[in-house]
């Protein structure tokens, strides 16, 4: 591998210096030479108000640092296609910080990656670098957003008038499953009557069903609608002209639903990426796994909208208050799922970062849906 | 549809002898080359006009195309890596066309091949690695041939379009898939991204040497050459092509035309179902979602922009990989979104298509009248 690295690159490098002097004339080089040049990959839209735009928000947040250069892809497939963007931010832009930020960019194609360039540090979003099994190039940056989903579930459960609040959920995956649950159990901590009905669209983005999956649930006649997909909007515009509240997710919407949204569960990004930037500015080693959630500055809460009441702010701060002292469970025992079976018993409690919740494979009591 | 395919065929006046015969054959070639070139330079003056709206400069623009597709080996790699899968899927639409069926549903034919090989590699692991690898693609084009095959039997015997069978069953395919992955098929250490089990480092396909394109672009090139080869130089080609031309005349000649549809669709669907295998074998090594992305679809596009010719598909889906290599660039060095390349390949796609009615209309592209009197 090494040996074969050696020459590849050299040719490589080569080659390209040669073109560099050849092309420089007229070439529309990478922005003026910096300290330090950062690529971001995402897989959908820098501006899809959801999963990619929190990305973008942290990327521009980098941008605005002095002595770095930002390079940013979008719409980047989980394919050869990204392993070959990393390359070219590598060859043609120089950048030595990569974040492709897709859950899916990791196996194969940013471990191949790593491989090949042993001296360009790789940061994935999503948890799954682990020490000794992974390379030292690599690592993983990774946020708890289940406590934002529980404190939207105490605003929705103040808002809701029929006791119905309805989650558009993408796939039955553990992550997915946090949050449907999280969502019902801030809900039901408010008011154990209320039940949260769940659609899975089976697909990170597919509009049409997620509007669909929107209009089913207005039509049962659910008034507080929450998701967890890659791009909000279509669900947020749905339900607001249903005449449902909104809780967002991912990114902030109120701008798609003024007057609808109530609050949301939104990544916090810039601070992530901040860090890594500035230590890889000083040159010092970059950390290979961090993970935090609403305490850390990894999760942040939109703003209240004007449909939420005093009472529910009083609450929902009182909890989120809680929540920063650290050490706060959603998932804690006795605990049954929505199908009766005990699935926390009494006297058992997870914080966010235990490792039983990443593999959770129920749905609580008092959500109505099914994980398959 | 039909006509498209047969005007790619130099018809005209076939002299009887050779220097006449080639002369028209020149023009033909030359015209089937000067069309789509001059199309394509309409398409980027039209797209130049776009970008210049938007303020930004169309020579940028395509120089930095140019950089990013062909302007070093880098970048040739990229281009070719992406250029892989498409020849085998425009094979899915092009080998139907010429029997004049329009089958626009590779994109689940290689969905059902790479979870076939997949499935069928899971079991079989410390086999050698040959062995595994062929049963892989065997179950692969099995799968495709199976999918599009079906839909070919369907048009052939129950008249159903094969058109909308193929888009509707492609959806089905695409939800049967994401069933097997996140059921039956699902490797339970994928918790969020369900997939299959890997099928194995040692049964991966590896890159050709000193590139880094995996074997499936000689797969592709030796499949497009293939089907040049079935299509134009043997009685089973042109069986099929008279089928295209005219199936009530093909009928009455007394062509097996039912068994004709449903082996050039099967076939069609095999070399699909082998995309998919290859995807998983030299890229994923699993099946999960990362494989529907599209593919089946750009295959279209691939199909078309070559008029169905199998040996066009090269030169077209290098055009294409070329354009998808550069993407990347255009959008970090030019600020523009990601949707800018989708449209240059739209106009691409409507100009070409409109440069159709030009064949035989340029006076100096046809063969001199002499030519064409003597016989």
């Amino acid at each position: 591998m090494s040996a074969n690295f050696d020459r590849r690159t050299f040719l490589k490098s080569t080659a390209l210096a040669g073109l560099g002097v050849a092309a420089a004339p007229w070439s529309i080089g990478p922005a003026a030479a910096a300290n330090l040049t950062v690529g971001f990959i995402y897989v959908g839209a820098k501006d899809d108000y959801g999963y990619n735009q929190a990305h973008a928000e942290g990327a521009a947040a980098v941008k605005a640092m002095s002595g770095v250069t930002v390079v940013e892809e979008e719409n980047v497939p989980e394919t050869v296609a990204v392993q070959k963007t990393m390359e070219s931010m590598i060859n043609l832009d120089q950048a030595t910080l990569l974040f492709p930020t897709s859950f899916g960019y990791f196996d194969p194609h940013m471990l191949a990656m790593c491989a090949k360039y042993p001296k360009i540090e790789f940061r994935h979003c999503g948890g799954l670098w682990s020490e000794g099994k992974h390379p030292k190039n690599a690592g993983s940056y990774f946020g708890y957003i289940g406590m934002g989903q529980y404190l939207n579930g105490i605003v929705a459960a103040h808002a809701t008038k029929s006791k119905k609040i309805g989650f558009v959920a993408a796939k039955p995956i553990p992550q997915v499953l946090l949050n449907i649950n999280s969502f019902a159990l801030g809900a039901r901590s408010v008011d154990p009557s209320i039940t949260t009905h769940v659609i899975f669209t089976g697909e990170w983005s597919l509009a049409v069903k997620e509007a669909e999956a929107t209009n089913a649930l207005a039509d049962q006649g659910v008034d507080v609608v929450t998701c967890h997909v890659d791009g909000p909007k279509v669900v947020v515009e749905t339900a607001a002209r249903r005449g449902a509240f909104v809780c967002g997710y991912h990114a902030n919407q109120s701008k798609l639903a003024p007057e609808k949204y109530l609050t949301g569960a939104e990544w916090n990004w810039a601070e992530v990426y901040k860090q890594f930037v500035a230590k890889a500015m000083k040159k010092e080693p970059l950390p290979n796994f961090v993970r935090g959630g609403i305490a850390d500055g990894f999760v942040k809460m939109s703003p209240y909208g004007p449909a939420v009441s005093a009472e529910a702010r009083k609450r929902a701060d009182a909890v989120k208050a809680e929540i920063m002292k650290g050490g706060f469970s959603v998932i804690k025992g006795p605990l049954k799922s929505n199908s009766g079976k005990v699935v926390v018993p009494a006297g058992k409690a997870y914080v966010e970062t235990a490792i039983e919740l990443e593999s959770m494979d129920y749905l609580v009591e008092g959500v109505i849906g099914s994980t398959s | 549809m039909t006509s498209i395919a047969d005007r790619s065929a130099p018809s005209v006046a076939v002299s009887r002898t050779t220097r006449q015969d080639l002369v028209v054959r020149a023009y033909a070639a030359a015209e089937a080359l000067a069309i789509p070139l001059l199309a394509l330079l309409v398409a980027a003056a039209i797209f130049g006009a776009f970008i210049a709206a938007l303020g930004k400069s169309p020579l940028d623009l395509y120089r930095l195309i140019y950089t990013g597709a062909f302007g070093s080996w880098f970048s040739w790699q990229n281009t070719l890596l992406r250029a892989a899968p498409l020849l085998l899927v425009a094979l899915c639409v092009a080998l139907p066309a010429r029997l004049g069926l329009l089958v626009i549903g590779g994109e689940g034919a290689l969905a059902l091949g790479g979870l076939a090989a997949a499935a069928v590699a899971a079991p079989l692991q410390g086999l050698p690695p040959a062995l595994v690898i062929s049963l892989m693609a065997l179950a692969g084009m099995l799968m495709g041939a199976l999918w599009i095959g079906g839909i070919g039997a369907l048009r052939a015997y129950r008249g159903v379009n094969e058109t909308i069978s193929s888009l509707l069953l492609a959806y089905i395919a695409v939800a049967l898939f994401n069933h097997l992955v996140e059921g039956a098929l699902r490797d339970p250490a994928s918790l969020n991204k369900p997939s299959t089990a890997h099928v194995g480092q040692a049964n991966m396909i590896g890159t050709l040497p000193g590139m880094d394109v995996h074997w499936g672009l000689v797969v592709g090139v030796i499949a497009c050459i293939a089907a040049w080869v079935l299509m134009e130089r043997t009685s089973l080609g042109f069986a099929a092509r008279m089928t295209g031309g005219n199936i009530r005349a093909a009928r009455l000649q007394g062509l097996p035309v039912g068994r004709l549809i449903v082996g050039f669709c099967a076939l069609g669907g095999a070399m699909a179902g082998l995309a998919g295998m290859i995807e998983v074998a030299a890229v994923h090594g699993r099946a999960n979602g990362s494989l529907i992305v599209g593919y089946g679809y750009t295959g279209i596009l691939v199909a078309f922009l070559a008029r169905q010719n199998t040996l066009a598909v090269m030169p077209v889906a290098v055009l294409l990989g070329g354009i998808a290599a550069a993407g990347g660039l255009v959008q970090r060095r030019m600020g523009l979104p990601d949707a800018t390349m989708l449209v240059f390949q739209g106009i691409l796609f409507v100009v070409i298509l409109m440069s159709e009615t030009l064949y035989g209309r340029i006076p100096w592209l046809q063969p001199p009248l002499s030519t064409e009197r003597t016989s």
